[in-house]
This record gives structure tokens, C-alpha cells and sequence, in this order.
């Protein structure tokens, strides 16, 4: 009988840890179990991408609705490319919408915030926003200010 | 070849950390029989018998069990060899986590795929040989020295072996537990046909119950032979050894320098 | 010449180690045992070496967790970005210091332990009795213990930044008033599963291996004295925390290191 104890105790263990990751992924992560087939690809041109990087958060009115794929240069409008990953049930983007670079807090990581057109047509799957506003860049604030500018 | 040699040695030379510990030792045991290898300690008895368990490998020379080269053997070919060989520790070697019960279980449920009722049979009947049956239920800490040998013991048979080795059964017991291990290992000899080994440096009991003798010394063997043999033995060392001489061929000093020397007398320069 | 001589032999005997320590691994992972006998063995260990390191494990990740939230929501109300204080606990624990003090805190508990139940069954013949009976102890005894500190470090890990986690949000929510809506929105869209939490889970496995290899070699390679036990215990905890926090190093350095 110690002998089933024993075994009980343990497989109670390894379920605890079992759990435990699942908290850890859940909870913690915040990963939701939804594939990559739920979602749709937007690109955005950019004249300063500022401190975005892939994984990087999509928002819209503040709720995250994607995430930043990939930052590329192109060649020959020397603007920066970034592609966006947006979850498919957020399929009625307006067409005249805009890409805006923004931070979170003073000293928060940025993120690329959606700010809402009124067109009719929305935004198809590989479709680029019209327009993009880029990075506010602190350093160059500053200075123009303090040169008086 | 019933009554041939089960064990051969022929000229085995082994030395551990640069030490020669046998220099061309050869050996014969005979089937059947309970064959005693004395010597004083630290001649390296319980090595001899860790050769030939095949734990150890000789240097040169060759170990024959059972038809069998020892030194030669696969890790596999060794451990079904071993199958065959009960060895009974000096400490016993009980597993400490086990019961009484389950040590002199476990070689078979290893070895062997019999059910349940069987083993407990066979465990009891083992236990009953050496007078412990009663004692199955208590765990190894609570033996007595004397009971942990008969434990382990019934656990070497536990298998039905054709050879047994007895690494210093005597020492460290007292009077009535040494009466008590000098009757199984004869009974079981006598009862069961084993071929057992007894390595020990008590002269009395273990000339008692042998058959057959020897003593090694300095990495050789220095006498051999039934016991009355032994004891007509002509050579200075071995009736030191027989008798208990503090001093003689063994110098009762370990070698010094000259006395004057380390006392700083004779105008010694230390 | 006597110094670079016993330095040469230092350096030999070193080498000679890490040789029977991989011959050691070998043999054990070579020998697979059927699993009837093999898994019931793996059970009792896991039992004695996880189950029992439990207690340990979690009264200490609940006290780093409160600390963490203590030591955060002074650090970052400065700032006045408390809110943040989820999202710098969970990271701690998840990436560092749920896999390092796990690890630390094992070695010390049952590392030790194991070194200690080894190297006696060493110098009480009991390993040499089992190979005498035609049974291998690398397999009877060593390979269920590596085994399962193998299987119980990563869950212990888990389950210490998840109580971590739980202490700090104590302290944070529930005493210094963060909002709880925040502390896990925070959490959650700055950790992410396969950068954070998986990276944290190999760390814990990469220890868990290395920790479990040293301890019963240790044991295993033992001198079989009382002095060589206790000498070959404190080495566990040596080099087990050592190993740990060299290896910590490296493999932050690989994952989270931008080069």
C-alpha cells in the first residue's frame, strides 16, 4: 500500500507541474490557443519605425488586435516595410485608416497604434495603410526645443 | 569433472595504485568442496575473490570459473555468470530500503519471472535455512551484526548457486554467532553440494570446517593443503601464521631506520 | 619543476574524471531496463527526490515572489509606472530566477542527498553485492535517480515561479493597491511563450540533466569512507551550483542575447 501511496503522490507532482506550465502559458504568457491561420497580413510604410521590432504589439482604440512580423528597408523609396499580423475577426479595418507609432507610458516600449478612418471599404489581406505617421523621436523633440526652433 | 577444479588460477598477477598485490598466484579449487584462503590482512584475500567474481581484472594470467575465462567474458556473458555465484560481504550488503523479506527476494524477482506465491516460498524456505524466518518483516537496521550475515547468506542462496564465496564471515562475531555461521556454511556445503570459498584470517574455525587450505602472503600463496597437512607444514611462516607468533619471518617491527638514528643518539645528523 | 609536475598532475587527474564521469553517463543511458521493473523504481525516486523538495521549493518562491514585488513596487513607483511591477516579476522569475534558485535550492536538498544515499550504498558493499548478484547497479540505481531529478527539475521550476508569481502578486494587488487588471495585462503582453516561458523551461532541463549527472557521479565515484562521502557530497553542492550558474550564463547569452 506505501508503495500506491507513493505513486499517487507523484503523478498528484507531475500533474501540479503540469499545471503550473499551463498557468505559466496562460495566464502569464497570455497565449491563447489560436492558430497562425486566424489572422491576415497588412503592410505599412514607415519613414522612422522608431524602436518597433518583430513581436512587437498592434493595437487598435488600445486593445491588442496583432503583432509586428517583420521591419525591412526598401531599396528604393528608402522607407522602412513592416509587415503586420492581424487577428482575422478584426476584418473590417477602414480603408482610409492610419499606421501610428506611439509609446506606451513616458518610457514604454512603442507599439503601432491603428487609428480609425471613416471609409466604407475596409483593408484587404496584403493591402499597405495610405498613411503612416512615424516615430516621435524624444531626442529630436528636445533639441528642436531647446534651440528654440 | 564432478570432482575436478571449479575455479583455476594460473600465475595471476594484479597490483592496484602501483602496488603488486599478487605476483603469479595459482589456485585450484575443487568442486563441492569449501576450499579456505587465509592470510593476514591486507594480503588482499577479498581482491582474490573480487577476481574471480570478475570485478576486478588481472594484470596477467588466467581465471577459470565453470569452464568459463572470467577476465575474457562481455559485461553480459559476466553478469549471467554471476548468476551462478552467491557472495556473502563482509558487512553483509544488505539494501538498507529493502525488508528482510525483499533483500532475500531480490535477486528473484530479478532473475527470474515466478509469481508471487512462489518467491515467498522460496524466501521463506531460504530464511528458514539460516533460523530467520520469523525475522522477515524487520528492516536491516534492526538486525544484529550476527543476523545481517545469516540474512545476507540466505539471500546468496537465494538463487540455488553452484558456487558461494565468504568474504570474512567470522569477523567481528561473537562466540555463538561464529558457532551459529560455521554450521551453515558446513550444512550448506554438505546439503546443497556447493562449492564455497572462505576467506578469513581465523585459523581455528576456518581450518575446522575446510577441506582444503591455503594462505597467501606477500602476493604469493606460502602453503597449501588439507588442514593436518597445514599444520605438518614445514615453512617458518606459516606456522607463525597457524600459531599466532608476534614474531618470526613477519618481523613484529615495521621496517625503520636504525633506533639510535630517529632518537637522535650516536650523533646522528636528524 | 615539483610545482609544474603536480600541476600536470592536477591537470590528469582532472581529465581522468570528466572520463568516467562520461563513461559513467554512458553506461547508464545505454542500459535500459524493462520497464516493469524499471518504472516502479523511477516512481519511488521521483517520489522521494521531487514530491519530497516540494515544500522547499514553494515556501521559498512564495517569499521570492513578495520580495520581488516589495523590491519592484519601490523601484518602478518611482517612475510611476507600478503597473509594470507584473510584467518585472514574471519576467524575473520565469527567465532567471524560477530556473536558478530551483536549481540552487535542489542541489542543496535532495543533490546532496542522492551523493549521500549513493556513496553509502558504496561503502557498504551494497552496489558491489547487487553486481556480485548479476545485477547492474548502474541501472538499479543509478538510472531511476538521474532520471528523475531529470523529470522533477522543470516541474519544481514551474511550480516555483508560479507560486512566485502569486506571492508578488500578493504583495502588489493585494497590500500596495496595484490594479490587477494591469498587473496581468502587463504580464501578459510582455511575456511570451516561446521567447520567455519555453527558453525558462529548457534552462530548468539543461540543469536538471547536468545537476542529476553530478550528483550521482559523485556518489558514485565516491572514496567509500565516511570522509570520502561527506567530501564527495560537499562537491555536489559545489559543482552542481557552480555548473548552474556558468551554464545560466551561456545559455541567457545564446537566448536572450542580441548579438
Amino acid at each position: 500500500m506505501a508503495q500506491r501511496t507513493t505513486e499517487i503522490v507523484t503523478g498528484l507532482f507531475i500533474i501540479a507541474g503540469l499545471a503550473a506550465l499551463m498557468f505559466l502559458a496562460l495566464q502569464v504568457s497570455g497565449l491563447s490557443p489560436k492558430s497562425d491561420a486566424d489572422t491576415y497580413t497588412l503592410y505599412a510604410n514607415f519613414n522612422d519605425v522608431g524602436g518597433i521590432t518583430p513581436r512587437g504589439k498592434v493595437a487598435m482604440a488600445g486593445v491588442t488586435v496583432g503583432s509586428v512580423k517583420s521591419v525591412t528597408l526598401d531599396r528604393d523609396t528608402f522607407q522602412a516595410r513592416v509587415e503586420l499580423t492581424i487577428d482575422a475577426n478584426v476584418d473590417n479595418i477602414p480603408a482610409d485608416s492610419s499606421a501610428v507609432i506611439r509609446t506606451s507610458g513616458l518610457l514604454g516600449e512603442q507599439y503601432i497604434d491603428i487609428s480609425i478612418g471613416g471609409d466604407m471599404d475596409s483593408l484587404n489581406a496584403g493591402d499597405t495603410f495610405y498613411s503612416t505617421q512615424s516615430a516621435m523621436n524624444l531626442e529630436r523633440l528636445i533639441t528642436n526645443f531647446a534651440s528654440g526652433k | 569433472m564432478d570432482s575436478g577444479a571449479y575455479i583455476t588460477l594460473r600465475d595471476v598477477v594484479f597490483s592496484r595504485s602501483g602496488r603488486r598485490i599478487f605476483d603469479g598466484v595459482s589456485l585450484d579449487i575443487p568442486r563441492g568442496k569449501i576450499t579456505a584462503i587465509m592470510g593476514p590482512s591486507g594480503t588482499g584475500k577479498t581482491t582474490l575473490l573480487r577476481l574471480i567474481g570478475g570485478q576486478l581484472r588481472p594484470d596477467s594470467g588466467s581465471i577459470v570459473v565453470a569452464g568459463e575465462s572470467v577476465p575474457q567474458l562481455k559485461r553480459k556473458a559476466l553478469y549471467t555468470l554471476r548468476e551462478k555465484m552467491g557472495m556473502l560481504f563482509q558487512s553483509g550488503a544488505l539494501f538498507t530500503d529493502l525488508s528482510v523479506f525483499e533483500n532475500v527476494a531480490f535477486p528473484l524477482r530479478v532473475h527470474t519471472a515466478l509469481p508471487e506465491d512462489m518467491i515467498r516460498d522460496i524466501v521463506l524456505m531460504k530464511l528458514e535455512a539460516v533460523g530467520l524466518r520469523g525475522a522477515r518483516r524487520l528492516m536491516p537496521a534492526e538486525l544484529s551484526g550476527g543476523m545481517t550475515r545469516r540474512v545476507a547468506l540466505a539471500r546468496s542462496i537465494a538463487l540455488d548457486p553452484e558456487l558461494i564465496m565468504y568474504d570474512e564471515p567470522f569477523a567481528g562475531q561473537d562466540p555463538i554467532a561464529m558457532g551459529v555461521l560455521v554450521k551453515l556454511i558446513r550444512d550448506l556445503n554438505l546439503s546443497m553440494g556447493l562449492t564455497s570459498v572462505l576467506v578469513s584470517h581465523d585459523v581455528p574455525e576456518s581450518l575446522s570446517i575446510c577441506h582444503y587450505a591455503c594462505i597467501v602472503a606477500d602476493g604469493q600463496i606460502i602453503g597449501e593443503g588439507t588442514p593436518e597437512e597445514l599444520r605438518q607444514h614445514p615453512s617458518e611462516r606459516v606456522q607463525q601464521f597457524l600459531n599466532g607468533h608476534p614474531d618470526g619471518p613477519v618481523p613484529f617491527h615495521y621496517p625503520a631506520d636504525d633506533a639510535g638514528v630517529d632518537w637522535g643518539l650516536g650523533g646522528g645528523s636528524a | 619543476m615539483d610545482r609544474i609536475a603536480s600541476l600536470g598532475r592536477v591537470g590528469l587527474d582532472v581529465v581522468a574524471t570528466v572520463g568516467r564521469a562520461g563513461r559513467f553517463l554512458a553506461g547508464v543511458l545505454t542500459g535500459v531496463s524493462r520497464p516493469s521493473v524499471g518504472f516502479p523504481l523511477l516512481v519511488r525516486q521521483l517520489y522521494s527526490v521531487g514530491v519530497l523538495s516540494l515544500a522547499i521549493v514553494v515556501v521559498s518562491g512564495l517569499f521570492i515572489g513578495m520580495v520581488l514585488g516589495l523590491q519592484g513596487y519601490t523601484i518602478l513607483s518611482d517612475y510611476g509606472s507600478e503597473a509594470a511591477i507584473g510584467q518585472m516579476i514574471a519576467l524575473t522569475l520565469v527567465r532567471e530566477l524560477g530556473p536558478v534558485v530551483t536549481a540552487l535550492l535542489f542541489a542543496g536538498r535532495a543533490g546532496s542527498a542522492l551523493t549521500a544515499e549513493i556513496g553509502l550504498m558504496k561503502a557498504t558493499e551494497q552496489l558491489s553485492s547487487m553486481e556480485m548478484m548479476g545485477v547492474d547497479p548502474l541501472r538499479r540505481v543509478i538510472a531511476p535517480r538521474l532520471w528523475a531529478g531529470f523529470i522533477a527539475m522543470p516541474i519544481l521550476a514551474a511550480i516555483f515561479s508560479v507560486v512566485g508569481i502569486w506571492g508578488g502578486m500578493l504583495v502588489g494587488v493585494e497590500w500596495l493597491g496595484v490594479f490587477e487588471g494591469s498587473f496581468w495585462g502587463n504580464m501578459q503582453s510582455s511575456v511570451s511563450f516561446t521567447q520567455d516561458v519555453l527558453n525558462g523551461v529548457i534552462k530548468t532541463v539543461v540543469f536538471g540533466f547536468v545537476f542529476s549527472w553530478i550528483a550521482v557521479f559523485q556518489g558514485y565515484d565516491c572514496v567509500p569512507t565516511s570522509a570520502g562521502i561527506s567530501s564527495a557530497t560537499t562537491k555536489t553542492v559545489v559543482y552542481s551550483s557552480l555548473a548552474v550558474l556558468g551554464l545560466d550564463f551561456v545559455l541567457t547569452a545564446v537566448m536572450f542575447g542580441d548579438f
